[in-house]
């Protein structure tokens, strides 16, 4: 195992992602409210600032889980798993705050808390996908390794569906060209969030596999002790 | 039949069919819905836009107030960051003390060899 080879870059950025993330988030809601509001939608879009970084970092921790899963099924890399469960958590955490936020922003725009439109319902099995992987990792006991690095190689394969299903289907969702659209406020307070997400991203990243390499060295001790 | 008794017979039938036309007519009558009295004597439902209206041209009763849940949203980002950051230092301060167990134990175990 390489879990005392772990760079300590991370560990040395961490206070830096905390500090970061931090001003950010609190500065955001000053951002947003500079931001004019949207002509037919008023105050409720702003959600938006909030919802649709969510789901970028998602995808984002989806790809970093798809990646590293294919790294550990076809290299072996221990390193690669364990960064690839961190991203799975993740990409659920990110993944739920898309799915909550969104229904508030229905609700008044849409009329309703729940549609079974193509994005929204493709979005919500990507998240169940990566909740199954969670879950196998969990319970499935020896070489649920290998089946849940194969079930995130799936999960990345849904990624492109949802992303461009509200370009193919018809669907009451915002279309793919909202966001290259936006005006400069709109889009410096979009970009300001997109930031914040990034940077608290990147601090929970390091924090999660911070904790799975440490689980990997007591089991290395244990195995050690054994011998 | 005598040609009397045959009259006698398309008379009865003629009365006959008279009487079912009338039931008929009265039957249909008493079935059918009553006309209404006046426009004003039931409330008349509100007109409904035939095409998209924006939110703020709604009538107030049926807008929904944006701020709630647009608090609620922010508010819901905060707590899940936090509530996970909080399950990371949990987890990890148990990790990190069952790691010391384990290499204390090591050290005792290599002394003893």
């Amino acid at each position: 195992m390489d879990t005392t080879a772990r760079p300590a870059l991370g560990r040395r950025l961490f206070p830096v992602y905390a500090a970061l993330a931090l001003v950010l988030f609190v500065t955001a809601p000053f951002v947003i409210a500079w931001a004019p509001f949207e002509a037919t939608m008023g105050l409720v879009q702003k959600i938006f600032y909030f919802h649709v970084p969510a789901w970028w970092i998602m995808f984002l921790s989806v790809f970093i889980c798809g990646f590293a899963s294919a790294l550990y099924l076809f290299k072996g890399k221990g390193s690669a798993d364990r960064l690839a469960v961190a991203a799975a958590e993740l990409a659920v955490l990110f993944g739920l705050i898309g799915l909550v936020t969104g229904p508030l922003w229905a609700r008044k725009s849409w009329g309703v808390w729940w549609q079974w439109d193509v994005r929204v319902t493709t979005a919500l099995i990507l998240e169940m996908t990566f909740i199954a992987y969670l879950l196998l990792r969990a319970y499935g006991g020896p070489g649920s390794e290998r089946l849940a690095a194969g079930l995130a190689l799936f999960g990345v394969l849904n990624v492109p569906f949802v992303y461009v299903s509200v370009d193919i289907w018809r669907t009451i969702h915002p279309a793919t060209s909202v966001v290259p659209t936006l005006v400069l406020p709109m889009g410096l307070a979009f970009w300001w969030c997109v930031a914040a997400y990034v940077v608290l991203y990147l601090m929970l990243l390091e924090a999660r596999t911070r904790l799975e390499e440490q689980r990997a060295r007591v089991d290395e001790l244990y195995l050690a002790l054994e011998d | 039949m005598s040609r009397h008794a045959r009259r006698a017979v398309g008379a009865a039938l003629q009365v006959i069919g008279a009487a079912a036309l009338v039931w008929l007519v009265l039957a249909h009558g008493a079935c059918a819905p009553a006309p209404e009295s006046s426009a004003s004597a039931q409330p008349q439902p509100p007109e409904q836009p035939e095409e998209f209206v924006p939110i703020a041209e709604l009538p107030p009763e049926e807008q929904l107030p944006a701020a709630p849940l647009l608090v609620t949203a922010y508010a819901f980002v905060w707590a899940v960051s936090l509530v996970y950051m909080w399950s990371i230092w949990r987890r990890l301060a148990t990790v990190e003390k069952e790691l010391a167990e384990v290499a204390r134990r090591t050290q005792d175990q290599q002394r003893s060899l």
